[in-house]
């Protein structure tokens, strides 16, 4: 589904990442970790195209990336949801209009979503703030409004950055029965998160296996997790 | 950008969820529609001067082209036997319509914002003048003039072409002046489109990233925009040429006569000259935002 062979990725004449394989095999959920400015948020930005390896292969769904187009990485983005920390929306549209953006940019409207759109919300919980507009969310809304946009196009691949980095226990712990939920729908979760807490937490919930990124290579962790 | 058929009919077509993704407002907005306005309003002039210019270039040739003069110079109790000599000369010219000679008062007239309506053309040497009209073929002006210099020494023929060339000249210089503003006002509004879509693209880049995060093609983002700038100039454009008929409509008239400054202006079917502009600037529009924004999302992560 996703996978990286033998990655590298240098920025600024220093390498971020070096020597990178992993899979992301369908169904499975795992976490990837590691102190601040090990490079987990650019790993996950090579995992959905938005960079490009300086060596190595990334496979998108069986295509090697640095082979497509443009237009062919905004496809398969459509494949892959992603939550970021810092989460952006569109800020004059209400959360309900950004929730089902991925829709409108794929030419289905929200109308036609329908049902599907209000039950999405209200998996998040957030029915009654869909008519808010972002700057009126809190960071656990937003987070769950981003991840109510990540699977609305019901996604084979979720990528979350740090999506629990702005909330607090309760609120993290919520977000990550959401994303559970969605692996058991069969879906791929990828989680960069430096929070040991949420990963114990959610190895009690979902067999992860968890990747630690270590002096620019990527690791399995051991059961000290 | 690429642009096909499909793209410029999802174009014209709309999609009111598409427009919806970039925020409806802004400086760019305000700008782009006043500029095109105001070019607009400034295109309406060039063409009006560049028609009216053609016009009277082709007045005056068509005119003087018509026209000559025989100025009859000889001591006065020669001047009516040599004005007589001469018409029945001219009688016999081929390719000449009509020809006379200009009474007194006529004469008198042609002086009279000179010397006044009171001069006596009896005390003055005043040559007596012969307006010839020629046929549409024209006639041969160094024939007749040799003719005219074996019968009838004391005329002289002025066929107009030393003073009706520098001015058709002129006035076709005018027009083609006119013309140039008029694409210079289109390059100024490609300019301004192209600046103020690189402006909304930078401005919106937040956009274009969340839109890049859930899947849309640089087509769709782009389109967006295109679309947006397309409409703002096609609506600026319309107002300023609204405004500038309206103008020109109420410019001083000179009546039939052409003359520059009275004389600006549209006539007949050149009224719907100016109905091409904001149907042209949108097309402009179209075309430099597509360039601004292929070029702006290949730079933009």
């Amino acid at each position: 589904m996703i996978e990286l062979e033998n990655v590298a990725y240098s920025y600024g004449g220093g390498e971020l990442l070096s020597d990178i394989s992993v899979k992301l095999a369908p169904g499975s959920f795992h976490f990837l970790t590691g102190p601040s400015g090990a490079g987990k948020t650019t790993l996950l930005k090579l995992c959905y195209g938005a960079l490009l390896p300086t060596s190595g292969h990334v496979r998108l769904f069986e295509a090697d990336v640095r082979t497509l187009e443009r237009d062919d990485i905004a496809m398969i983005r459509r494949k892959v949801g992603v939550v970021h920390q810092d989460v952006q929306f569109l800020d004059h549209l209400p959360v309900r209009d950004n929730v089902a953006l991925p829709l409108t940019v794929s030419g289905r409207h929200a109308e036609a979503a329908g049902d599907d759109l209000g039950e999405l919300m209200a998996w998040v919980g957030l029915t009654n703030r869909a008519e808010a507009l972002p700057p009126e969310l809190s960071g656990g809304e937003r987070q769950r409004a981003a991840l109510a946009r990540a699977v609305i196009m019901s996604p084979d691949v979720v990528l979350a950055d740090e999506p629990t980095g702005n909330v607090d226990w309760e609120m993290s712990q919520r977000l990550l029965k959401l994303l559970v939920e969605l692996n058991r729908m069969g879906k791929t979760v990828l989680i960069a998160t430096h929070d040991l807490s949420l990963i114990r937490a959610a190895k009690a919930q979902v067999q992860a296996r968890v990747l630690r990124i270590s002096n620019r290579r990527v690791q399995l962790a051991g059961a000290d997790l | 950008m690429r642009f096909d058929l499909q793209t410029l009919r999802a174009m014209l077509a709309g999609d009111r969820h598409a427009d919806r993704v970039v925020p409806p407002t802004g400086f760019t907005a305000q700008l782009t529609v006043f500029a095109s306005g105001a070019m607009a309003f400034l295109a309406v002039f060039a063409l009006a001067l560049s028609l009216a210019s053609g016009r009277l270039a082709e007045a005056w040739g068509d005119e003087l082209a018509r026209t000559a003069t025989i100025r009859i110079v000889a001591p006065e109790d020669q001047r009516a036997i040599q004005t007589t000599a001469a018409l029945e000369v001219l009688s016999t010219t081929p390719g000449i319509a009509s020809a006379r000679a200009l009474t007194d008062a006529e004469q008198q007239a042609l002086l009279a914002p000179w010397f006044g309506q009171d001069l006596p053309l009896d005390t003055l040497p005043v040559p007596r003048l012969i307006e010839i009209i020629a046929a549409d073929q024209g006639f041969d002006a160094t024939g007749l003039r040799l003719r005219l210099a074996a019968e009838v020494p004391g005329a002289i023929l002025d066929d107009h072409v030393r003073w009706r060339e520098p001015l058709v000249s002129a006035a076709n210089r005018l027009r083609l002046l006119g013309w140039t503003a008029a694409l210079l006002i289109l390059g100024a509004v490609a300019a301004m489109v192209t600046l103020a879509a690189n402006a909304a693209l930078a401005a919106n880049a937040q956009v274009v990233a969340v839109l890049r995060l859930v899947g849309a093609t640089d087509r769709y983002i782009a389109q967006a925009f295109v679309r947006r700038f397309t409409l703002r100039a096609f609506a600026g454009s319309a107002a300023g040429v609204v405004i500038g008929l309206i103008a020109v409509w109420f410019m001083p008239s000179g009546g039939d006569t052409p003359s520059f400054l009275t004389g600006i202006g549209f006539q007949g079917t050149g009224w719907l000259v100016p109905l091409l502009l904001p149907f042209i600037s949108a097309l402009v529009a179209l075309l430099a935002t597509a360039y601004a924004a292929g070029r702006a999302l290949r730079t933009l992560t």
